[in-house]
């Protein structure tokens, strides 16, 4: 079974009704997405040539990935000559068990993690905690809704559709004490009961935002500190990535540090960048005592031979999601997937089953919001049409639909037919219409009368006015 | 200067002072219309649903009808980028009809981007009496016309131009997407509206049927009494 969908059988309309009358979930993300966006639209401006810059990151993108076969291997190579473990992975099974091995070797009791949705992706913390081994998130947010024992709704601010008050009310059960529902003393009160569990962990295991194949260096950037915690206190280190996120030159690094906190927050920088190029050396006092990569692919090399290949350009900033006014509405849970908005309408369908999710290529306007806030250029619009298309093709597709757009455009191309199901229309429609307007519409169109009126046909179309304006 | 006027099908079914506005308006400014009467749909309801086939044949169809070499002007920004961005990609792989549709890309034009960088016009003569606002069309951000309309607007006279908030976010139109999600539509034509009436305008502008059409129906089930027209009809009162 494919473990990518978090749902088997997830209920797209439901969720995203349930969202859309939760009050304060739509004020917390109005919230969110409002500051995160503003923060993106600033953070580009400073830059003196945001579109050049981003497209740069593009063509560096582009490049690496046609040749992502030899950067992997010089990465690996890079990796062992600085005294790092490499593993390669092929699925989230082969994955999680590696991992499992790297603990079992080492003697892992307790394990610290900062945030990383690969690891969501491969459904790590569940089979480590079925090994009987203690696992706690570490990126505030994260540790928040691993205590509720939920998955992140956004992918660089998981804990968003939680408030100030009930984040008091879990850590406060978690920890046993009454704590107040302000952010510095929830705040202090995370640092405490974190502190602790870095001190305790004989593993860290983090994502990896980049890894430069030149240095065999990886990559982490984060606003609370966690990250450094997670990767330098326990004696392993075990970094997850995908293996799209190998930059080819250490030179090529800046051009993505520059656009992706800009991008996700408007940051120039993330208040730590943490760059790690092996473990702990001899005379050096802090630092892992073992080092490992691991490579993962599931499903990546076989979207790479396929015209959604683009969405390997992804480096999950999360500014698609702030800048769509879909996911804005009904918030990331509804995607029923580990990624969500935009581009979780892509990478869910693309890595389950496009038939599985029939939903969430159409869960969009196709405004394009998204691909002009991505650092990368991603055009996601395009790619939730392609996947339509390949939906077309399913048995399960509703035949009806089907034959509707065979109809309409066998009329359509005929300007004899058109004109004709013109006057039809008018026909039907006129006599039901108020001031010009239609309350009801009947068929599949009164999906569209349940929150506003439908303009009628006018009585005399443009073409039949034109001969009086000629 | 002589151009060919793309009405588009919601234009010529459901709102032809639009397309009336806009001849007058280009005729004002010294520009022939003329109007290929075999014209229908641009297809772009059936690519954007992932009938490609279907795309395909409505824009060969409307290709043919504007094989003229002439200039095509589109009081649509939806329209204009289907045939300037998308006909090109439907026929990539196609080398006769890829060029037709290169060619009839370069020669299309949505009407704000027409009057000002092709005509070269940003004060057309017109006077409108109000307070107005605009709300930006999702495709003018895919065509790259961010100021365009706007431009237009601030220089007619009596016009009180008003910013709108979020005036670039997506009023929840997009096709199919109205009537598959009705809520999430609704939610966010809802919040569009809620702005446009906080603006305390007498009218609101946009560039798009789609647009307008998805505007105007749910301010007027919500009793406002705000106006919505079409870029044409402001601009072509004089």
């Amino acid at each position: 079974m494919n473990t990518y969908a978090r749902h088997e059988h997830h209920d797209f309309l439901n969720a995203a009704q349930q969202a859309l009358a939760d009050p304060p979930l739509q004020e917390a993300l109005v919230r969110l997405t409002s500051t995160l966006m503003a923060g993106n639209r600033r953070g580009y401006a400073a830059l003196a040539d945001s579109d050049a810059l981003r497209s740069h990151a593009k063509r560096i993108k582009e490049h690496t990935l046609a040749h992502l076969d030899r950067y992997l291997e010089q990465l690996e190579a890079a990796v062992q000559k600085n005294g790092g473990h490499v593993h390669w992975a092929s699925n989230a099974e082969e994955a999680r068990q590696i991992v499992l091995d790297i603990a079992r070797k080492t003697n892992t009791r307790r394990i610290v993690k900062s945030k990383s949705m690969t690891s969501e992706e491969i459904h790590l913390n569940p089979a480590l905690e079925a090994a009987g081994i203690e696992v706690t998130e570490t990126d505030f947010g994260e540790f928040i809704i691993q205590l509720a024992g939920e998955r992140p709704s956004h992918l660089v601010a998981p804990a968003v559709h939680h408030t100030r008050e009930s984040i008091a009310r879990i850590l406060s059960k978690y920890s046993g004490e009454t704590l107040p529902d302000e952010a510095p003393a929830l705040a202090k009160a995370g640092r405490r009961l974190l502190r602790e569990k870095f001190r305790q962990a004989d593993m860290g295991i983090s994502g990896v935002n980049f890894a430069v194949a030149e240095t065999g260096t990886i990559v982490l950037i984060s606003n609370e500190g966690n990250i450094r915690m997670t990767t330098t206190c326990p004696r392993i280190h075990v970094a997850l990535m995908g293996i799209e996120k190998v930059l080819p030159r250490w030179i090529d690094l800046p051009v993505f540090l520059k656009l992706l906190a800009r991008a996700a927050t408007g940051q120039a920088l993330s208040v730590y960048t943490t760059l790690l190029t092996g473990p702990r050396r001899p005379g050096e006092t802090d630092g892992p005592e073992e080092f490992h990569l691991v490579l993962l692919d599931n499903g990546r090399s076989r979207v790479l031979a396929t015209p959604f290949r683009e969405s390997l350009q992804c480096i999950r900033c999360g500014a698609c999601l702030n800048a769509c006014p879909v996911y804005r509405r009904i918030g990331g849970h509804a995607y029923g997937g580990v990624y969500s908005g935009p581009i979780g309408s892509i990478l869910t369908p693309l890595y389950d089953s496009v038939a599985d999710h029939p939903h969430l290529p159409h869960a969009s306007s196709l405004c394009g919001a998204c691909q002009a806030a991505c650092p990368v250029k991603i055009n996601i619009p395009h790619m939730l049409i392609g996947l339509r298309e390949l939906q077309t093709h399913e048995k399960s597709k509703g035949r009806w639909e089907k034959w509707a757009y065979h109809l309409s455009a066998a009329v359509l191309r005929r300007p004899w037919l058109y004109r004709l199901a013109l006057r039809c229309a008018r026909l039907v429609l006129r006599p039901l219409a108020h001031e010009g307007w239609l309350r009801r519409l009947p068929g599949p169109g009164a999906a569209w009368t349940t929150v506003r009126d439908f303009p009628a046909p006018a009585s005399r179309a443009f073409r039949e006015q034109w001969r009086q304006l000629r | 200067m002589k151009v060919s006027l793309l009405v588009t099908c919601l234009g010529d079914a459901l709102f032809p002072d639009v397309g009336v506005a806009t001849v007058r308006l280009l005729r004002r400014l010294g520009v022939a219309v003329d109007f290929p009467e075999a014209q229908t749909c641009c297809g772009q309801p059936h690519f954007n649903s992932g009938y490609h086939d279907d795309a395909r044949e409505l824009a060969r169809h409307t290709l043919r009808t504007f094989d003229n070499g002439q200039t095509v002007v589109v009081p649509s920004g939806s329209c204009a980028a289907m045939i300037k961005l998308e006909y090109p990609h439907l026929f990539h792989d196609d080398p006769v009809w890829r060029l037709r549709a290169e060619d009839m890309a370069r020669r299309t034009h949505e009407l704000s981007d027409f009057l000002v960088n092709v005509l070269g016009v940003e004060d057309v003569g017109a006077r409108y009496e109000g307070k107005v606002t605009y709300h930006m069309a999702c495709h003018l951000r895919g065509l790259g016309l961010l100021t365009e309309p706007e431009r237009l607007l601030t220089r007619v006279k009596g016009l009180e131009y008003i910013k709108l908030e979020r005036a670039d976010e997506c009023c929840g139109f997009g096709g199919s997407f109205s009537v598959r999600y009705p809520n999430i539509s609704g939610a966010m034509v809802q919040d569009k509206a809620a702005l446009i009436e906080k603006a305390g305008v007498s009218a609101v502008v946009a560039t798009d049927a789609g647009c307008l059409m998805n505007i105007a129906g749910c301010l007027r089930r919500r009793g406002s009494s705000v106006r919505t027209l079409h870029l044409a009809q402001v601009l072509e009162k004089t």
